[in-house]
């Protein structure tokens, strides 16, 4: 990989750091009134996919899905305009944060129910082969949605049509409260695509620079049209489940664990070896984070302007055109 | 299949019908259907139609009929995994895809539901209006020859309930071409309710496509006594009623929704004003019903003219028994709108 796209990648981590850490800091005004799934902790897999995507690639996500949204190019100003429920968000304060929709940016739909999304991508990629349009589709659950029936209803049909489709499952080992070992038999996911006969690999998600260059290889073969893959990426959110705050204290998990998973954090990762490397600087890293603080700085500060939408469009917009 | 014979028997009887204009050429139900999805399969590339068994032998009673011979890799058979299906028609739909997916009864749709209300219904809602759903779910609906709790149920009152679904059920063939068509053409999910016990009944059907409006009803036969709201093949069952009714000197005004979302309560009003008195004869249960929920809509703008309570002609609240006794006890048809009515006029 060559710096510029290594470098490219730190920023597009960064990003997603920064901007979920100003949710994180804002939260408590009670102004932002829309849950919020935070991915600190599992920006590298949102950045090393997302780095192999063209605009008109289709993406779809889960309510985790800041990251993935950024990663993919969506307005920051116009997602924070969402949170704050403004007429200038990015579904005009209908979806709120679980359900960010950007069609120009190839994200039709963004379900919060698990599992939801993933039959909507299988859909999008029939859609795809049928009209021969040369894009892939790229669909992130988490290991909660494994659970779900509608995923090996969806891996069976990929399969059967051959799909232009990369199916990537965030482990981070937990559903809401639920430890995957409570859910699961075996950790074994990117092993149950292969009764499909679907090619499933696993990599680290804390190391974004084997995510993209797994990712890589996949979206590559799924541009070919060799049928639909799987990636499991192994990870941690670093909040809790939903909301700003830190659900060790709550008892929910051990505060060793967690702790153990910040000091595997990607970004720090990948800063190490870009400094290392001397593909980046301590001073650049510096004018980075900076230069994308003001983004958010700016973002922020649109969105908190914005106007609200009014109380009559409750009812516009339930069926489509009106 | 025996019910396949049993609808034969009850769909073709001898019916004066008002069903739209026509030119004299003649058409059964399920295939002005298969002509519809042929049109629309033959002028617009982005429609698919798929669904289990679309492209048997049998066809969906041959509403699919060879389709998949016309219209490779564009008709096609798939695994059973009804909610997964569903999501996939919401991903091809929200992608520029205009699909229709089949069920041969209505009772599999209750495994689609997550996808159907949690996600069609509302996904352009949620994204401000972004994006669009444009599919039809085609659904069969049946009853008799034993077929008992899990093989007959008429569920279209459940999508009542919900905004952002439209549904429809034809009762005629000229209805089930022209608003196959305008479901087709429509940018919203639509369930399209088909009772297998029409699919064998004839009425004029054009040649050339044609869109019958979603949300106009249609008045199957004028009267001004009694005014009968009769949803799909309970418009058949009136229609017999009101033949009989005609010879004891009662003259009934049959009222045909043809869709419950959107729904036209204008005609319906129009028609109690002149008879005063408002039935309501639908395929499915009574509690929570689509009878209870028009009779709901309805009550406070046709209070003023009513001379009698809403009468309703509707499932008693049980699931479908299989021996033909009890069908017997189940079932709603034309003697019972027949006594309905005289009721009504009590
Ligand atoms: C069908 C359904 N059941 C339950 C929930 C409640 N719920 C929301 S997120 C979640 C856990 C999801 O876990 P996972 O898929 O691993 O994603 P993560 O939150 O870890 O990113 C649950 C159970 C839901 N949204 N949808
Ligand atoms: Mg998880």
């Amino acid at each position: 990989m060559d710096n510029i796209s290594i470098r490219q990648i730190y920023q597009t981590c960064l990003i997603i750091r920064l901007f979920e850490e100003r949710v994180v800091a804002l939260y408590p005004e009670q102004k932002m009134r829309t849950p919020v799934h935070l991915c600190l902790g599992q920006e590298a897999i949102a950045a090393g996919v997302c780095f192999h995507l063209k605009l008109k690639d289709y993406l779809f996500t889960t309510h985790r899905c800041h990251g993935h949204c950024i990663a993919k190019g969506v307005s920051l100003r116009a997602m924070m305009a969402e949170f704050y429920g403004k007429q200038t968000g990015l579904c005009s304060g209908k979806g709120g944060s679980m359900h960010l929709v950007d069609p120009e940016r190839g994200i039709v739909a963004t379900s919060a129910i698990v599992g939801g999304g993933i039959p909507l991508a299988v859909g999008a990629a029939l859609s795809v082969k049928l009209k021969k349009e040369k894009r892939v589709v790229v669909v992130f659950f988490g290991d909660g949605a494994v659970d779900e029936g509608v995923f090996y209803e969806s891996l069976n049909f990929a399969a059967l049509k051959k799909l232009p489709i990369l199916f990537v499952c965030e482990n981070n080992f937990y559903a809401t409260n639920s430890t995957q070992e409570s859910r699961q038999p075996l950790d074994n996911i990117f092993e149950r695509a292969r009764i499909f006969g679907i090619p499933g690999f696993r990599c680290d998600g804390n190391d974004a620079l084997k995510v993209t260059n797994l990712a890589g290889r996949l979206v590559a073969k799924v541009r070919q049209q060799k049928g639909p893959m799987l990636l499991e990426c192994r990870t941690y959110r670093w909040k809790g489940h939903v909301g700003p705050d830190c659900d060790s204290e709550k008892g929910y998990r051990p505060k060793d664990e967690i702790d153990a998973w910040i000091r595997k954090c990607p970004l720090k990762k990948l800063e190490k070896y870009c400094l290392k490397k001397r593909i980046l600087t301590i001073e650049g890293i510096e004018e980075i984070r900076l230069k994308l603080s003001k983004e958010i700085d700016e973002a922020v500060e649109w969105a908190q302007e914005g106007p609200l939408p009014l109380k009559a469009d409750v009812t516009q917009n339930v069926t489509y055109g009106d | 299949m025996p019910w396949t014979k049993v609808a034969v028997d009850h769909a073709t009887g001898e019916l004066s019908m008002n069903a739209g204009p026509g030119n004299g050429r003649l058409l059964t139900y399920g295939a002005a259907l298969r002509e519809a999805q042929y049109q629309a399969l033959k002028r617009d590339d982005r429609v698919f139609l798929m669904g289990e068994g679309v492209d048997d032998s049998g066809g969906i009673f041959g509403s699919t009929l060879n389709l998949h011979k016309d219209f490779k890799g564009r008709v096609f058979d798939t695994p059973i995994a009804e909610n997964a299906l569903t999501g996939f028609i919401n991903g091809a739909a929200l992608t520029g895809s205009r699909p229709i997916l089949v069920h041969m009864r209505m009772d599999f749709m209750l495994l689609s539901f997550d996808q159907i209300l949690n996600h069609a219904a509302k996904l352009c809602y949620m994204s401000g209006g972004r994006v669009r759903v444009p599919w039809v779910v085609r659904t069969l609906v049946g009853r008799g020859w034993g077929s008992a709790a899990q093989h007959s149920q008429s569920l279209h009152a459940f999508f009542m309930h919900m905004p952002g679904i439209k549904i429809v059920m034809p009762s005629s063939a000229y209805d089930a071409k022209g608003l196959l068509l305008a479901s087709i053409a429509d940018d919203n999910p639509v369930v399209f309710v088909e009772h297998r016990w029409l699919y064998d009944l004839k009425t004029d059907v054009p040649k050339d496509e044609y869109l019958i409006p979603l949300g106009k009803g249609f008045v199957r036969k004028s009267g001004k006594d009694v005014t009968v709201v009769a949803l799909s093949l309970m418009v058949l069952e009136s229609l017999k009623a009101a033949d009989s009714l005609k010879k004891e000197g009662i003259d009934i005004e049959v009222i045909d929704p043809r869709t419950l979302h959107p729904f036209d309560e204008e005609i319906v009003i129009e028609s109690v004003k002149k008879t005063g008195r408002l039935i309501i004869a639908d395929q499915g249960w009574k509690s929570g019903g689509a009878a209870e929920i028009i009779a709901g809509r309805l009550c406070n703008k046709i209070r003023p003219y009513l001379k009698s309570d809403i009468g309703f002609v509707t499932l008693p609240d049980a699931p479908t028994p299989s021996s033909p006794a009890l069908e017997e006890g189940f079932y709603r048809n034309a003697r019972d709108i027949v006594s309905c009515v005289k009721e009504t006029l009590r």
